[in-house]
C-alpha cells in the first residue's frame, strides 16, 4: 500500500519473498506429510484387520472384515435393504434425529433463558430439573416405544429427552454469565427488560448454546437410532437390529460406518452455520 | 419552574450499604451530601475502592440508595431515567454489533425510527473521527477507538447529565490526553451536567469546574474545590501552568491523607 515497499531496494525484495516462499513451502509440504501419513494409518488399520480376518487369526464370523462390510453397503447401495431402499433409513433416522433435535434445542433454549432470567422460575424449578437430569435418560427409550407407538414419535422422543439438558444448561449458565457491564450499558441507554433479553443476553448467550448445539446432534442421532433398535418399522438402527438377529456382522459394522458418515455431514454444517452467525468474534474473522 | 431553577443533581445524606457474599455488610457511600450545578463539570477524586462509582451508580438510577435522598432536576430518582448517559470503567460496547449498529442502539431502545437514528449515529461517529468505521466490529478497533464509539453512542441521546467511571483509565498516557481533550470538545457544545470519577488527580483538575475530594471508605464528601482556570482547555498545556501546579499541591495535601489512610488499612489487611 505503501510507496516504501514499491521503492525498496532490490537486495530486500530479492531476500524476503525468498524466505517467505521456502516457509510456504515447508508449510505445504509438512501438510502433504501428515494427510500422507493418515492415509497410511488407515489403510495399515483396515489391512491388519482383513488379512488377520482372512488368516483367521480373529473370526471372521464375529469379527467380519473391511471387504465384507463394503460389499455389504454396495449390496445395501444397489440393492436396497430387507426394509426397502438405504436411502429411505438414512432419511428416517435423519428425520427423527433432526425433528428430536430441533424441538430439544428450542425447549432447552427457552427453558435456559427463562429460568437464567427469572430468579423465581429457576429457584422453583431447579432441584427438579437437577433430579430429571440425573436419571439416565436413555430408559425412558422403552417408555416412549409404550407410549406413542413404532412410528417416528417415539423415536423423536427419546432424542429430545437426551438433546434438551445439555442445551438446557448451557443457555442457563450462558445467561447467567452475561457481562453485567452490557446489562447496565443497556439499561443506561433505555432498554426494557424485554429488549435486554432480546438484544443483549440472548446474543451473549449464543457461544454458549452453540458448543452445546455440537453435542446435542450426537445425542439426537442416539435417541434415535436408540429408539429404532428397540423397536421400528425403519431406520439405520432397525438395520442394525436385523444384522445382529441374522448374526450379520458386517451389517451392523456397515451401518455404523453410514452413521459415521451422516455425523460427520451434519457436523460440517453446524460448523458452517456457526462460521456464519459469529462473524462478530475476533478468532473467526480471519485476522 | 421551580424544576427549571433546581440544580441538575443533589444528593442529600445519601448512604449505600451491600451485602457482601460472606452474608456481612459493607457501607460504600454514607451521609453524601453534594450538589451539581448545570452544565457544570465535576471530578470526583478518591483513593481507590473508596465508593466513589457508587456514587454514580445511585445517580443513574441503576442502585437505590440505603438511606437519603438523590434527586435529579429537583425529582428523586426512581429507576434508570432517559437523561442520563453513563460511560463505563470496562468496555462495554455490545461486541455483536456493529460500530453504527452500536451508535444506534440507545436511540432504537427508545424507539426512534430507523432511519433517523442512523443518520444521527452517521453524524456522532464523524464528530469522534470514527466515519469510516461504521461496518466494523468492536473486537477490529483499538482501545481509544471502542471508549469513541462508547463516547458516541452516549451523546447521540443527547444526556442532560453525563456520568463517567474512570473511562480512559484503561488507555495508554498519550491517547488518555487525546481523548479527555475530545470529551471536552464534545461537551462544551451539549451544557450536560459531567460528573466524572478518577483517581488521577491531574486528569480531575484539567478537566473540571470543581474538583470533589472523597473521603476513605465508606466515602463522603471531605472537601470540594473550584477550579478557575479558563477555558476551553488543553490537557496537556493546562497541566504546565503554575496556577495548576498551585491548585495540584493544595488539593494534593487533602486527598493524600486519605490515600494514606486507605493504604495503611490494606496493609492491615494483609497483616
Amino acid at each position: 500500500m505503501s510507496p516504501e515497499v514499491i521503492t525498496t531496494p532490490v537486495v530486500e525484495t530479492a531476500k524476503i519473498p525468498d524466505r517467505a516462499q521456502s516457509r510456504a513451502q515447508a508449510a505445504r509440504r509438512r501438510k502433504v506429510v501428515v494427510a500422507a501419513a493418515r492415509i497410511l494409518l488407515l489403510v495399515a488399520v483396515l489391512g491388519l484387520w482383513e488379512a488377520l480376518s482372512r488368516a483367521k487369526v480373529i473370526d471372521p464370523f464375529n469379527f467380519s472384515m473391511p471387504s465384507d462390510i463394503w460389499d455389504q453397503i454396495y449390496t445395501w447401495l444397489t440393492h436396497g435393504t430387507a426394509l426397502g431402499s438405504l436411502g429411505e433409513q438414512i432419511w428416517y433416522t435423519l428425520y427423527e434425529a433432526l425433528l428430536g433435535w430441533i424441538i430439544g434445542v428450542a425447549a432447552g433454549v427457552l427453558f435456559g433463558i427463562a429460568l437464567g432470567r427469572i430468579t423465581f422460575l429457576a429457584d422453583l424449578l431447579g432441584p427438579y430439573i437437577k433430579v430429571l437430569n440425573s436419571i439416565p435418560r436413555i430408559v425412558l427409550a422403552p417408555i416412549f416405544l409404550i407410549w406413542f407407538g413404532l412410528g417416528p414419535a417415539s423415536k423423536v422422543a427419546s432424542a429430545v429427552v437426551l438433546v434438551f439438558f445439555p442445551v438446557f444448561f448451557n443457555a442457563f449458565q450462558g445467561s447467567r454469565e452475561v457481562d453485567r457491564n452490557l446489562v447496565a450499558n443497556a439499561r443506561i441507554l433505555g432498554a426494557s427488560d424485554r429488549q435486554v433479553t432480546l438484544q443483549v443476553v440472548i446474543p451473549s448467550a449464543t457461544s454458549w448454546i452453540f458448543t452445546s448445539l455440537h453435542v446435542s446432534f450426537g445425542f439426537a442421532l442416539i435417541g434415535a437410532i436408540v429408539g429404532e433398535y428397540i423397536g421400528a418399522t425403519k431406520g439405520i438402527g432397525l438395520l442394525v437390529a436385523q444384522s445382529q438377529g441374522t448374526l450379520n456382522s458386517a451389517g451392523v459394522y456397515a451401518a455404523m460406518v453410514i452413521l459415521a458418515v451422516v455425523a460427520l455431514v451434519a457436523e460440517g454444517l453446524l460448523t458452517f452455520a456457526e462460521r456464519r452467525i459469529f462473524r462478530w468474534k475476533a478468532t473467526n474473522s480471519g485476522h | 419552574m421551580s424544576a427549571d431553577t433546581s440544580p441538575a443533581i443533589e444528593l442529600r445524606g445519601a448512604s449505600k450499604t451491600f451485602r457482601t457474599p460472606s452474608g456481612g455488610l459493607h457501607t460504600a457511600v454514607r451521609d453524601l451530601d453534594l450538589t451539581i450545578g448545570r452544565g457544570e463539570f465535576v471530578a470526583v477524586v478518591g483513593p481507590t475502592g473508596c465508593g466513589k462509582s457508587t456514587t454514580l451508580t445511585l445517580v443513574s438510577g441503576l442502585e437505590e440508595p440505603t438511606e437519603g435522598e438523590v434527586l435529579v432536576a429537583g425529582k428523586p430518582v426512581a429507576g434508570v431515567g432517559d437523561k442520563v448517559g453513563f460511560v463505563f470503567q470496562q468496555d462495554a460496547t455490545f461486541p455483536w454489533r456493529t460500530v453504527l449498529s452500536n451508535v444506534m442502539a440507545g436511540l432504537r431502545f427508545r424507539g426512534v425510527p430507523k432511519a433517523e437514528a442512523k443518520e444521527k449515529a452517521r453524524d456522532w461517529l464523524a464528530r469522534v473521527g470514527l466515519a469510516g468505521f461504521e461496518d466494523r466490529y468492536p473486537h477490529q478497533l483499538s482501545g481509544g477507538q471502542r471508549k469513541r464509539v462508547a463516547l458516541a453512542a452516549t451523546f447521540v441521546n443527547d444526556p442532560e447529565i453525563l456520568l463517567m467511571d474512570e473511562p480512559f483509565s484503561a488507555l495508554d498516557v498519550q491517547t488518555r490526553a487525546l481523548m479527555s481533550d475530545e470529551l471536552l470538545d464534545l461537551w462544551e457544545g451539549t451544557g450536560a451536567s459531567v460528573v466524572f470519577v478518577t483517581h488521577d488527580l491531574e486528569e480531575s483538575i484539567a478537566l473540571a469546574d470543581k474538583v470533589v475530594v472523597m473521603t476513605a471508605g465508606p466515602a463522603t464528601v471531605k472537601q470540594v474545590f473550584d477550579i478557575h482556570l479558563p477555558r476551553p482547555r488543553k490537557v496537556e498545556s493546562v497541566r504546565l501552568e503554575p496556577q495548576f501546579i498551585e491548585i495540584y499541591r493544595e488539593i494534593w495535601e487533602s486527598l493524600g491523607e486519605e490515600v494514606r489512610i486507605t493504604r495503611e488499612r490494606g496493609a492491615a489487611h494483609v497483616a
